[in-house]
């Protein structure tokens, strides 16, 4: 193991997060307030964290897949832990755990909260919580490789694993241009959400949140009702943008590079069409009796169904209160997530369509024994192995989930509640149903398991899982 | 700039190393997911699986935006009908690596032009010539030639008790009167360019430039000049072995080569009549006992397995073999052969990929494509360029000592018309010359960016 490389790699990543902290305590200063402070110091604490790590400066690079997983999971704990404080020190959330559930619940792009209202916060503290979503959503370690002067070959063994999905495969040679790209499209769609917002009447600073909250699909926003407050015209830009930002971004480029054929045959894309479309005819037929309008009901049902599937989390209306069927379709929603590659979360559509593949073959193998049949997918069969490690997945998903479920039950709430927690921070959706309205009332222990929970889900298992494995640290 | 190079074996991963290193984007190709998988988690560089004579494979590689395209798999044929998809299909330039022998004479210049092919390399005649060149003169461990064999570079050790031991540049100057110019020094692991007071130390690697006349004078100065080696024991029946003895045998050599497949040996039998072919497994000490070893003037060990190098060149050397050269793959084995005191060690990928940073470095400032050649020394630490002097070139006719140079950068020689010139500081460039710049651990892309 090389720790020197760890530890400078984590440094560099808290350096970033200093930057990040500065920029928000920038807009506290823009709206006069003096719970800024605490965001400086935050950001001056983690500015020393940075400078210290400087002085471990390696003399052996070599990298290999267990230092990338170890390093990212490392720093996005750390960067957490950081992140919590200005929230404990301007006391506008008093305690640290809450603070750091909160903070996670950012950097995994979950949208989980512990407050009733999202008001206490000053503008500064709230900004800082939307940039987490925004930089979690295509990741610490996306942007640092993108910053850097000079990456290391090895340094794809960082980015795949904070980038989600089965196969992670770079855009251009350079992992550097790469991840510039990728931050490039990200800054793009963003600047043009943040317009679109604009344009519809919203204030700067409420647009700012909203739109950092919607790119990294996380959910965060200014009010405790979310979206619905705003207009019908606002609620239909960010259902849009929900939906686009649940795109693998490899499409954009595709799109960039003028090479549309490929963007516009991806079988992954074409189902996560398919699925948005069903779920939001079904539930709007479920629901078409509670609203006046066929436009209302139709544009809840979008927003939402967008909403889930790319586990932003914002809502438009309490789908506590929908029938039974609206309310299921909209958790299975969450379990499938969105595109791999993109900023979502949840076991992302491509997974899905591999899972289904394969078990059809199974099917298939069992009437016609002597038949051999691949996969395929995207125009290419599959091979064994990531058939294999896409199957793995989903039993150690379920396996983590179970736990999950099993540690939230102490607290003695309903299942539907537990389950739909569960199932909200597993999966980086955010909202969830049954008796409770958000996250305070559990306890420190359940509040702990699904902060990991969240992280667990952002990174894809595999980086936790292997830090907190006792093989990893062994000689 | 966007090079692809298919098949990733021993030559392709150099390839890619030296092509990274010198800040190019790099596509890989291999028909193997396993050798991509491995290659594109230590560098930085896309991969694609498939077959590199299939369109869609190239297609996915995007051929259309590759300035070059280097084929170096397996096979020749490969090869060949990859690099004339890749031109058709829009790279800029093609590369292919054929090595067949029945390919490299007649055919391969109308090949080149039918295929439209930029290079044909060939590993195993290039590695030949760099043996053949030292073993034309054993005393250097490895030599360069610059403008067309003008002006020479060669690479030797000083043995702990050479008269060069304590003697700084400036002494050895004074007391031999060959002219020639010591442009770097490889001491434990680092590199110096020396000045006049640098003093030499026994163990030191040191690059010379020199023109021929004057580097053997040098050598019949030092008492350690040996002559050229009139007959070679080479074992192994490789395609180099087949070169080398072609090249040995018309220069007037006795050559014997000894291989334990009979295939093997009635091929060389067939092509190269006046060699000496020995069937017999040449690991075995009594064999090359019998051969004759201990009276060879020289003997090259080129056998595909490098530990079986290495360990028959040290048995070698054990019976005072006055030149022994081991062919060598595997880096971290040259660096043990170094340890065992393997002092000359060739290694062909090495070779290949100095020619294709070379072609890619002049195509790169194709404005004035003025590199010549360019060689790497001292583990690729120091690089040789030669250049040829344009109009551009803004300092034309300042003395050399009034140059601003960056630091470790040396001008080791200039070639005006045809006539070598070991400079003085009170010398000057001038357009059309050629001018030979070593330089330690960075990068040269153009004649101007050795100055300040």
């Amino acid at each position: 193991m090389n720790y020197k490389m760890i530890i400078h790699t984590t440094g560099q990543i808290i350096g970033v997060g200093a930057i990040c902290l500065l920029l928000s305590a920038g807009v506290s200063l823009v709206y006069a307030e003096v719970e800024g402070i605490w965001l400086l110091l935050s950001a001056l604490f983690s500015g020393v964290l940075f400078f210290i790590s400087r002085f471990f400066k390696p003399k052996d690079t070599v990298f290999f897949a267990k230092e990338g997983l170890v390093t990212v999971a490392l720093s996005w704990i750390i960067l957490s832990l950081i992140g919590a404080l200005p929230f404990y020190l301007s006391k506008e959330i008093p305690d640290y755990i809450d603070c750091f559930f909160e903070t996670v619940s950012g950097f995994s792009t979950t949208g989980a909260t512990i407050l009733s209202d999202p008001q206490v916060l000053s503008k500064g503290n709230m900004f800082w919580r939307s940039l987490t979503h925004w930089i979690g959503g295509m990741g610490v370690l996306v942007l640092l490789v993108a910053l850097l002067p000079s990456v290391s070959g090895r340094s794809i063994h960082m980015l795949r694993a904070e980038m989600p999905g089965p196969v992670v495969g770079k855009l251009v040679p350079k992992a550097k241009q790469t991840a510039r790209i990728l931050y490039i499209i990200y800054i793009v769609l963003t600047l043009l959400q943040f317009i679109l917002l604009l344009a519809g009447g919203m204030p700067v600073y409420e647009s700012a949140v909203h739109t950092l909250g919607t790119a990294g699909t996380g959910g965060f926003g200014v009010y405790a009702e979310s979206i619905a407050s705003y207009s019908p015209y606002l609620q239909w830009v960010i259902t849009i943008f929900m939906f686009l930002f649940g795109i693998n971004f490899n499409l954009f480029f595709f799109i960039l590079i003028k090479r549309f054929k490929l963007a516009f045959t991806s079988q992954e894309l074409w189902t996560y069409i398919g699925i948005v479309l069903v779920s939001t005819v079904l539930i709007a037929l479920n629901i078409s009796n509670m609203y006046p309008t066929f436009e209302e009901t139709l544009r809840h049902s979008a927003f939402q169904v967008s909403s889930y599937i790319s586990t932003t989390g914002y809502t438009t209306v309490n789908s506590n209160t929908w029938p039974a069927f609206s309310k299921m379709i909209l958790i299975v929603l969450m379990f499938i997530g969105a595109c791999a590659g993109s900023t979502a979360g949840g076991l992302k559509v491509s997974r899905i369509v591999l899972i289904a593949k394969s078990v059809r073959n199974r099917i298939f193998n069992v009437v016609h024994p002597r038949t051999v049949k691949a996969v395929r997918f995207e125009g290419k069969s599959v091979d064994d192995a990531t058939i294999f490690s896409v199957l793995s997945y989903l039993a150690i998903y379920v396996f983590c989930f179970i736990v999950l479920l099993l540690i939230l039950s102490l607290d003695n709430f309903n299942f539907e509640t537990n389950f739909t927690a569960a199932a909200s921070t597993f999966n980086n959706v955010g909202p969830f149903f049954g008796q409770l309205s958000n996250y305070a009332d559990y306890s420190v222990i359940s509040k702990i398991a699904m902060s990991f929970a969240m992280l667990l889900g952002r990174l894809e298992i595999y980086p936790i899982l292997i830090l907190f494995l006792p093989a990893t640290w062994k000689k | 700039m966007n090079i692809i190079v298919s098949g990733c074996g021993k030559i392709g991963q150099t390839i890619i190393e030296s092509l990274i290193a010198e800040g190019h984007d790099i596509t890989a190709i291999d028909i193997s997911k396993h050798v991509i998988d491995d290659i594109t988690n230590v560098e930085d560089i896309i991969g694609v699986n498939g077959n590199c004579t299939d369109c869609d494979t190239l297609k996915d590689a995007r051929i259309d935006d590759a300035e070059l395209f280097i084929a170096v798999t397996g096979s020749d044929e490969t090869n060949m009908l990859s690099c004339f998809l890749a031109k058709r299909m829009g790279a800029k330039h093609t590369i292919a690596r054929i090595r067949n022998p029945e390919y490299n004479y007649q055919s391969l210049v109308f090949l080149r032009q039918q295929l439209d092919l930029s290079m044909a390399i060939n590993p195993e005649m290039l590695a030949a010539q760099e043996l053949y060149n030292i073993l034309k003169f054993p005393s250097a461990e490895k030599i360069e030639h610059f403008s067309r064999r003008n002006f020479e570079m060669i690479e030797v050790t000083l043995k702990p008790d050479s008269v060069l031991d304590g003697v700084s540049l400036f002494q050895m100057r004074e007391k031999y009167d060959a002219k020639v110019l010591v442009c770097a020094v490889w001491r434990d692991g680092e590199v110096f360019i020396p000045n006049g007071s640098f003093v030499l130390k026994g163990g030191d690697r040191i690059g010379i430039t020199a023109t021929a006349t004057e580097i053997l004078k040098l050598f019949k100065e030092l008492n350690v000049y040996q002559k050229q080696a009139k007959d070679v024991m080479i074992l192994g029946g490789s395609r180099i072995a087949y070169y080398l003895a072609k090249m040995l045998i018309s220069s007037g050599s006795t050559v014997k080569i000894i291989d334990k497949d009979s295939e093997v040996c009635k091929r060389f039998c067939d092509g190269l009549p006046k060699a000496n072919v020995v069937i017999g497994d040449g690991t075995q000490q009594e064999l090359l006992l019998e051969e004759g070893i201990k009276d060879t003037g020289a003997f090259v060990s080129l056998t595909g397995v490098d530990e079986q190098n290495i360990l028959i060149s040290v048995l070698a050397q054990s019976f005072d073999v006055p030149k022994v050269i081991a062919k060598i793959n595997r880096d971290e084995l040259a660096e043990l052969a170094d340890n065992l005191g393997l002092d000359t060690i060739i290694s062909p990928k090495k070779i290949v990929s100095d020619v294709l940073v070379r072609y890619a470095r002049a195509l790169r400032n194709s404005l004035g494509s003025n590199i010549e050649t360019l060689y790497r020394l001292f583990d690729d630490h120091v690089e040789a360029i030669e250049f040829k002097v344009t109009d551009e070139f803004d300092c034309q006719n300042v003395p050399l000592k009034d140059l601003a140079l960056k630091p470790n950068i040396l001008i080791a020689g200039i070639i005006r018309e045809k006539k070598p010139i070991i400079p003085t500081g009170n010398d000057v460039i001038l357009a059309g010359d050629k001018v030979i710049i070593i330089a330690a651990d960075r990068k040269i892309q153009e004649l101007s960016d050795i100055l300040k």
